[in-house]
């Protein structure tokens, strides 16, 4: 099937796009790598009048380090964050998560901030924003907001982002030496969409693990950070306890691969391999 | 109908001016308006893998990029890639050991085959196996593919 | 001139694979005609419905919209498909029209067709027409189809069961009643959709002044369509030509008469202009065939041995809408319950299947037609009794086997074998697999908490499909092949085939049985196919028949055009012809070297005045083939998984699969172990993932490449093979079919090993696909796991 007609403009600068989207409003789509809208076009399922090509825009891309964050430019493509020496380094969740994102034809075009804008919920790149506590820059016309990314995902491909605004930047902590992490997925085949997943940091004490940002992702509208893990500090016999509980805890949306109570039960064993693994140092290294 | 935009790039190596229709994506581009057509069509819904060309040296799906994205760009398809000669040696080991049925994914394939070779990292079969997985065969089964790019990439990893 | 010995069973590499490789191929999407129209069709939104009125006023103003045609247009250019076999009288098929004309039956059918200057503006076009429906109930659960009190699918019907084939053989009751071991399973089998990454496609060439109609198709048999074109269309058959140039993948899909098709055909020959019609992918999952969409129960008597002494099987099988012309719906179904057991001596037989119509894509013949199913029953039942027994699965299957002494032999359901290697690859396969290395591999992994299966089908293949079915069955289906052969000037060979080729080679394999019965190099010989109009009158491809019957039509046709250069030969020598002999393209007497070839080949055609009076100088021979001992050739095998299952998310790993196999004399060993592989592959998708899925109101849920899944390179293990050869006897060539064993057998095998893998559970799985859901709904059902 082909796209149904719409007029292309091609943003040489955020300017150009804010044109746009004073001229045109809701109906202007900004296009990006395009690894999702472009199958949505293709199938007629998204019909926009205008697509606002912002991949021109040079200052939207790239990766630096700056006093511990790392910033991630919006349009860089999933193959550099791949590659990046400095993602290696400072963000190995992200290093780890990204290899699970469809595949290399697709990561070599579509884009770090497109995929967070898109918000898919059963995406990685969503869950490990949220489990690394970014920050998201938007910036329109007006103005420049960042929002953390645990207040960016509204619902299923709903987000804070306004109609004006330009995801521009996207802002990580980088992890340091102390911080655990760990990164399990459930699909049907390599580089499928989560059924469920999960995504998590910690910090690895001799008593247990502190600071626990567990996030679970793929069966609920949106990656969810668990407030039961958060609480205390965990030792590793309550693991399974915790595992059950979070598992317990969640609202899985039925779909074709499964009903709620599959996807917890599948949820509770990723959680506790997650957790197995934040408790031994270098286990997803 | 919306305004034709007109668009400049290289498609194996040569020059190409030319007018699109905006919602033209590229792999259209090439087979209707350049009759390259060994670039396939598969999903066009960027699943399949078939419609897979290079553009600025990495390998993309052409029925996710709009051809009016291509302005200014470099675009290799199977055509170029053959006449170039790049890529004999995994060419020839698709043949020889089969590694194509119908070949309606075959030039797709290859594209991703060839972009993992060039890389020349040291992979095990699962790994090569995952870095083919965005390219659909439904005829092979894939071993046979599989056999064909770990034998020329350990040939190119020995001569390195 | 190359090495003419030893070609057949040699593992040279296909002919065509470079061309193919380096997108040189012809698909029939890049062929371009002047004047060409794209077609875009409406297709139903629901899956039962009444067409109150169309309304195309905006839709033929749209840019660059040349015609838009409703049913009622097409119905005065085509009649409709009617699909139906004479031996089963009872059978109910309703019409089926290229577009609907007052109902539609399933939610895809095609209800409008645009014809524009591009697909994009037809599609455009398409979604301007207003047809206002009135929806009516959707028939979609088989069992529901079945009850009296039910809606119909169509309301011209007055049920919804198509048929019902009751088979028995002996009195199972008795059987059973004195058994030492009975067991029950009930089976659940998700439909599938075929999906050849070419998607269906057609350009039709109708040039009204001289009525003659050209048509592309991407389809496994022109002559089936040209005489369906001719037939539906009013055109006498030698107007109509079919043409399938490369084809992108068929796996039976292709084999059939679509609606779709016939549309832009017959909009061809309305408007006197090329049609291309490319059916996108997601018009693809709602048009293409489905099939083996089917529940089962079976029940085996085994005695305290193990030696079986009674089977009951019990087939619902859903067919969708319509049957499918020109072959019908009705194999998968049939199929099914004759290949229930079919690898075993049972004394005791009892099986009955149900077709039904429902308000989905209709069914119809995808590789191995019916086969796995029956397959997958038997398989796991035998596995149930061995368990009972304590005996190993592969004990249980030696004792039950088919053997060489039981040959010839004609099975309950109607099978009749010639001959079979079933302990030979049983024995072969054990060997291979190390069988019992792994065995102890699994136990060890039990101790870890991991738990593996392996799983074994023993499978017997129904291939070379002959006028013994089709003829009876009144089927307009011709089961012979055809081969003509040209001697060129130059001593080198044209071959030019019914049989057609998807990438299997079977035409690679063809030039070996030349080239080798000739006397000639492999590459002295090209093929030529699928030109309906230009080749021998055959059948095409379908139940891997290629070598087996047009490798004996290439072999008759060799030997005929050996005798007559041999004749000729004989002529300009004077020695005796039956002294002479052909061997790398040079005519001996005894180890005396004559003559080349190409010299002969030289005066046969233009030196033919040196020729003795009455010699025979024309160098054209073609030949027919179809079997006539038996209506097919079984070949048989056996295939093994290994794999691993996470109990705590279902996830299914496969970690190797095995097969050992008998399909006669191979021609190409290359060739031949890429089918098994392909096919193994293919019936892996099918264990784990495949499915068509739907509401209950018809909507097929599945209408795209991410939501259907296939097999990715990602997840298949490595397939180990080994073969076991037994030529088939009524063909000198000896070959039978290797297309569909990879398929038939290979999702049993699956089941088997899953089962074997949870078996310590309590637990086992009895739904295709075994996805992760169901496999921890099977562990779940023997205690809470949450």
């Amino acid at each position: 099937m082909k796209a149904s007609t719409f007029k292309y403009l091609h943003a040489q600068s955020k300017d150009e796009a804010y044109a746009a989207f004073a001229e045109y409003g809701d109906e202007a789509v900004i296009l990006a790598g395009g690894q999702s809208l472009m199958p949505m076009l293709n199938m007629r399922l998204a019909q926009p009048a205008v697509l606002v090509d912002i991949n021109p825009i040079s200052e939207l891309s790239g990766i630096v380090l700056l006093n511990q964050q790392l910033h991630i430019g919006a349009t860089t493509r999933h193959v550099d964050v791949a590659n990046a020496d400095l993602i290696a380094a400072e963000l190995p969740l992200i290093g780890c998560a990204i290899k699970q994102v469809a595949h290399r034809g697709i990561r070599n075009r579509g884009t770090f901030g497109g995929s967070l804008a898109h918000a898919d919920p059963a995406a990685e790149m969503p869950a490990c924003a949220v489990a690394l506590d970014a920050t998201f820059v938007l910036q329109s016309r007006a103005e420049e907001r960042r929002v953390k990314a645990v207040d960016f995902f509204l619902g299923v491909m709903t987000t804070d982002r306004r109609p004006d605004e330009i995801l521009t930047t996207i802002e990580l902590p980088a992890q340091t030496s102390n911080d655990a992490w760990a990164f399990h997925e459930l699909s049907r085949r390599h580089g499928d969409f989560a059924l469920v997943g999960v995504a998590a940091t910690a910090r690895r004490r001799s008593e247990g693990l502190e600071e626990l940002r567990l996030v679970v992702f793929g069966c609920e509208e949106r990656p969810r950070i668990s407030k039961i893990a958060a609480s205390t500090s965990l030792s590793q016999k309550d693991a399974l306890e915790l595992a059950t509980a979070v598992a317990e805890d969640l609202d899985p949306m039925s779909d074709l691969e499964g009903d709620a109570k599959t996807k917890r039960i599948q949820a509770r064993t990723l959680i506790q391999r997650a957790l197995d693994d934040l408790f031994v140092e270098g286990a997803n290294g | 109908m919306a305004e034709m935009l007109p668009i400049k790039l290289t498609v194996n190596g040569a020059v190409v001016s030319k007018l699109v229709d905006p919602r033209q994506h590229l792999t259209d581009f090439l087979r209707i308006d350049l009759g390259l057509t060994g670039s396939h069509l598969g999903c066009e819904h960027g699943v399949c893998g078939a419609c897979s060309v290079r553009v600025n040296g990495q390998v993309i799906r052409g029925c996710l990029m709009l051809a009016s994205q291509t302005d200014g760009a470099d675009v290799q398809t199977i055509e170029g890639i053959f006449e170039a000669g790049e890529a004999a040696e995994l060419i020839a080991a698709f043949v020889a050991r089969n590694a194509l049925q119908c070949g309606f994914c075959t030039p797709g394939m290859l594209l991703t085959a060839a972009e993992i070779v060039a890389e020349g990292k040291l992979l095990d079969r699962q790994e090569i196996r995952n870095e083919l997985s965005g390219n659909i065969c439904r005829c092979t089964g894939y071993q046979s593919i599989i056999d064909a790019v770990e034998m020329v990439l350990l040939e190119k990893l020995k001569e390195a | 001139m190359s090495d003419s010995e030893q070609t057949i069973g040699a593992s040279l590499p296909r002919r065509d694979a470079l061309r193919l490789a380096v997108g040189r191929g012809t698909f029939t999407d890049d062929i371009v005609l002047p004047r060409m129209l794209h077609m875009a069709l409406v297709r139903s939104p629901y899956a039962h419905a009444l067409i109150k009125s169309i309304d195309i006023t905006d839709a033929k103003n749209s840019d660059g919209v040349v015609r838009v045609l409703t049913g009622a247009d097409l119905e005065d250019v085509c009649s409709p498909f009617i699909a139906s076999i004479e031996f089963l009288p009872n059978m109910i098929s309703p019409p089926q029209y290229a577009l609907a004309l007052e109902e539609v039956a399933w939610q895809g059918e095609g209800v409008c067709a645009v014809l524009a200057e591009s697909r994009a503006l037809a599609e455009d076009a398409a979604e301007l027409v207003k047809v206002e429906w009135e929806e009516l109930p959707a028939v979609v659960d088989p069992l529901t189809a079945l009850l009296a009190g039910t809606p119909t699918v169509h309301r011209k019907l007055e049920t919804n069961i198509a048929m019902i084939m009751p088979i028995e053989k002996g009195d199972t009751k008795l059987a059973f009643a004195n058994a030492d071991v009975v067991v029950e399973h009930s089976f659940e089998f998700g439909r599938q959709a075929g999906v050849a990454l070419e998607t269906r496609s057609v350009v039709a060439d109708f040039e009204p002044a001289g009525r003659q109609l050209t048509v592309y198709q991407s389809h496994q048999t022109p002559y089936q369509m040209q005489d369906v074109y001719a037939r539906h269309l009013g055109l006498a058959e030698h107007q109509v030509r079919v043409i399938a140039k490369d084809v992108g993948g068929a796996f039976g899909l292709k084999l059939h008469a679509y609606p779709d098709e016939m549309a832009a055909v017959a909009a061809s020959v309305l408007l006197g202009r090329p049609v291309k019609y490319i059916v996108d992918r997601q018009e693809s999952f709602t048009s293409d065939i489905h099939s083996r969409e089917m529940t089962a129960t079976g029940r085996l008597a085994v005695s305290g041995q193990g030696v079986i002494l009674g089977v009951e099987v019990d087939i619902l099988s859903a067919i969708g809408a319509y049957s499918i012309y020109p072959r019908t719906s009705v194999g998968d179904g049939v199929q099914a319950v004759q290949f229930t057991g079919a690898p075993y001596r049972l004394p005791t037989f009892k099986g009955r299947v149900r077709i039904v119509y429902q308000n989905k894509t209709p069914c119809g013949a995808y590789r191995a037609v019916g086969q796995p199913i029956g397959c997958s029953i038997i398989e796991q039942l035998l596995d149930l009794a061995a368990a009972k027994l304590n005996l190993d699965p592969s004990e249980i299957r030696r004792r039950n086997h088919l053997r060489s002494v039981d040959m010839p032999f004609k099975a309950a359901g109607g099978l009749e074998f010639s001959n079979v290697s079933l302990d030979e690859c049983l024995t072969a396969l054990l060997a291979k697999m190390n069988y019992d290395s792994l065995r102890n591999d699994q136990k060890k992994a039990q101790k870890r908490g991991v738990y593996r299966g392996i799983g074994l089908a023993t499978f017997v293949e129904q291939t070379a499909v002959g006028a013994g079915l089709y003829g009876p069955a009144g089927v307009r289906v011709s089961a012979q092949e055809g081969c003509s052969l040209r001697l060129n000037p130059s001593g080198l060979v044209n071959c030019s085939t019914s049989v057609t080729d998807q990438g299997q080679g079977t035409l690679t394999g063809l030039q070996q049985v030349i080239a080798e019965t000739l006397g000639i190099g492999f590459d002295d010989v090209t093929v030529e196919a699928g030109d309906g109009g230009a080749t021998p009158y055959g059948g095409g491809s379908w139940a891997s028949r290629g070598l087996a019957i047009g490798g004996e039509a290439a072999r008759l046709a060799a030997i005929d055009l050996r005798n007559k250069i041999l004749t000729v030969a004989a002529a300009i020598t004077q020695e005796l012809p039956e002294n002479l002999t052909l061997v790398n393209s040079n005519i001996f007497d005894g180890s005396k070297c004559l003559m080349d070839l190409s010299e002969l080949s030289e005066i046969v055609h233009f030196r033919q005045n040196t020729l003795p009076p009455g010699v025979d100088f024309e160098m054209n021979v073609t030949r027919h083939f179809v079997p006539r001992d038996f209506p097919y050739f079984i070949a048989n095998g056996i295939q093994a998984s290994y794999l691993e299952v996470d109990v705590g998310t279902g996830a299914i790993k496969l970690l190797e699969h095995w097969v050992a196999e008998d399909c006669g004399k191979i021609v190409n060993p290359l060739l031949v172990d890429e089918q098994l592989r392909g096919g193994i592959v293919q019936g892996l998708g099918a264990a784990l993932y495949e499915h068509c899925l739907y509401d209950d109101a018809g909507q097929l849920l599945t209408a795209s490449l991410a939501d259907y899944a296939v097999p990715l390179a990602s997840e298949m293990p490595d397939i180990h093979i080994v073969h076991v050869e037994t030529p088939v006897s009524g063909t000198g060539l000896g070959a039978k079919g290797a297309g569909e064993a990879g398929t038939l057998g290979a999702p049993a095998a699956v089941w088997c090993a899953v089962n074997d893998a949870i078996r310590p559970l309590g637990a086992q799985v009895w739904k295709q696909p075994f996805t992760m859901a169901h496999v921890l709904q099977a562990l779940n059902s023997k205690g809470s796991l949450l």
